[in-house]
């Protein structure tokens, strides 16, 4: 169980993670860095699938079910994308084979 | 068993961060997003052993949404041009931020119908929270996909819409209280609750103009880890908590960082259209006139120079000249020349993104420099051409505190010995000002379409 000030220590550590691992990036990677944390906001899906798990109604169910596509599409979406976007930056030094 | 979820919820945020931090340099990129996706595979696999999700009988339901959701977001993302990856990245954030706020309105008409739920006063409180954000990046991602796209070209503005706005955004604050604080609430009002937060992202969204849309982006991400994080805590989900709280912050940086290179407070792009701001500008005269040239002769220059930096904008990337961009790198350097892309951080569409589309060119990103590293080293410079790019190579970002773009960081272009332009018409750019650079002495324009001119400038390096 995650309460009270517990939740604020863990909320602030990783607001100050977030901030220090992109503080450090290139421009040239900020745009698959970008789609690289839109991917990682796809946890959603876990989150989505425990709330459809435990739908009763039936607008929770079709709430719950809108809630894992939309989660499942973040998740894959984005990391095709980025896979997509890395997969071009090729270094001259490495014959292009980096 | 439940040790064994929690254990690999931390293994996750784990993977999650080293594949963020991985991702932060260009030689070990690929593998930090490939153990991010390692950690969101097995989250999503232990997710189902949470107690109670299999009870239910939804279990068919959930994987039928994960097939439909997760196939059509994959065709899409391996067909997307390079061009447009940035309203898919708009869309898939929003798709997030909707499964968030969908997570919240669950959670709130369980309560609202009375049912026995593990909400809290507290929870209840960031549920609205969460809906809240997470709904206004949904619809408002939607539009900016739109916008990006080019269906909606317009920017619609409601009559009075900053009263509405702020209308709107204080009842639905005030809804949201009463619903986050309040006992006894309505299936109904939580629905309504949702369509106003919908409607919120969409007027928020619709009187940004294109060219601000890159900082909409990222803020839109940044909302969507936020809203994550907070149904994380709803759930009582730490995997969740650490990665929206991490994409939040992160995103906020990242807004910052874009924001600040367009010289754009983000108050600015939210809140007023482009120009309104500074009221009428007064255009100073400009001396000169703008001299257009050949592309034999430009090529002719560019072959017996020994440095030349090549300046590209979003006019390149439309014009898909790229790849002859590419192919005339290689012709030059076979000459001796050395070849060197200045990007400045908001060419394309986003930060980095004209990175992307030179990558996809095949030009090695070793040979691509930012904006500080090059400006000092334009006076050593022989041939700049400037390539579908103007207002970052404006010089009046420096000289004229007047301008509206005054005291943008720009490519200093205009202190190289020779400046080819390379421009589809003579009008002015995105923000309609004048660049004095298109007047200078040592500047000449090549008029025509990006990939046609780079072909001639091909063609003309080939007969010398």
């Amino acid at each position: 169980m995650i309460e009270g000030f517990t939740a604020l220590y863990i909320f602030m550590l990783s607001a100050f993670t977030g901030y220090e691992v992109i503080s450090r990036v290139p421009v040239i990677l900020h745009t698959p860095m970008m789609s690289g944390s839109n991917f990682i906001h796809g946890i959603v899906l876990v989150g989505a699938i425990v709330v459809m798990g435990h739908a009763e109604s039936t607008l929770e169910i079709v709430i719950g079910f809108l809630a894992v596509a939309l989660a499942a599409g973040n998740a894959v979406g984005g990391y095709v994308a980025t896979v997509r976007m890395l997969e071009m930056f090729r270094s001259s030094n490495k014959g292009g084979a980096a | 068993m439940s040790t064994f979820i929690e254990i690999v919820y931390f293994s996750t945020a784990v993977l999650f961060i080293l594949g963020l931090k991985k991702m932060s340099s260009p030689v070990t990129a690929r593998n930090g997003i490939v153990w991010a996706g390692i950690g969101m595979i097995a989250a999503s696999l232990v997710a189902f052993l949470e107690p109670g999700v299999l009870a239910h009988g939804n279990t068919g339901l959930i994987i039928l949404a994960i097939i439909v959701g997760s196939s059509v977001a994959y065709v899409t993302a391996k067909r997307v041009a390079m061009t447009d990856m940035p309203q898919m990245i708009a869309i898939y954030n929003g798709m997030g931020g909707g499964a968030a706020a969908a997570i919240a309105a669950v959670e709130l008409v369980k309560l609202a119908s009375g049912k026995a739920s593990d909400i809290t006063e507290t929870t209840q409180v960031l549920a609205v929270l969460g809906g809240l954000i997470g709904a206004v990046s949904f619809s408002g991602s939607a539009i900016a996909y739109a916008k990006l796209q080019g269906l909606m070209r317009k920017t619609f503005r409601l009559p009075l819409h900053g009263i509405v706005n702020l209308l709107l955004f204080v009842a639905t604050l005030v809804t949201g209280a009463y619903i986050g604080f309040g006992d006894a609430v309505s299936i109904e009002l939580v629905l309504v609750f949702f369509v106003m937060t919908l409607l919120l992202g969409i007027l928020l969204t619709t009187p940004i103009g294109g060219a601000d849309m890159p900082v909409v982006i990222s803020l839109f991400n940044a909302f969507t880890g936020l809203a994550v994080a907070f149904e994380g805590f709803v759930l009582n989900n730490a995997a969740m908590i650490i990665a929206g709280t991490v994409v939040g912050s992160a995103g906020t940086l990242l807004t910052q960082l874009m924001a600040k290179a367009m010289n754009r407070p983000i108050s600015n792009v939210l809140f007023s259209s482009f120009g309104s701001a500074s009221g009428a500008v007064v255009e100073e005269s400009i001396e000169g006139s703008m001299k257009e040239t050949e592309a034999t002769d430009a090529a002719i220059m560019m072959a017996y120079a020994e440095k030349v930096v090549i300046i590209p904008g979003y006019g390149m990337a439309v014009a898909q000249a790229q790849h002859k961009v590419q192919e005339l790198t290689q012709l030059l350097e076979d000459r001796g020349v050395t070849v060197k892309f200045a990007i400045h951080p908001v060419a394309g569409r986003m930060p980095g993104h004209m990175n992307v589309l030179l990558a996809e060119a095949g030009v090695e990103y070793d040979k691509i420099v930012d904006i500080d590293e090059i400006n000092p080293e334009f006076p050593s410079v022989d041939v700049v051409l400037v390539i579908g790019a103007n207002d970052v190579v404006n010089p009046v970002a420096r000289t004229n505190p007047d301008s509206p773009i005054y005291g943008m960081p720009v490519l200093n272009a205009d202190k190289a010995k020779n400046c080819i332009v390379i421009k589809r018409g003579r009008g002015s750019g995105f923000s309609g000002i004048e660049n004095h650079l298109f007047y200078a002495d040592n500047t000449r324009m090549l008029y025509g379409d990006g990939q046609k001119a780079v072909g001639e400038l091909i063609a003309g390096l080939k007969q010398l």
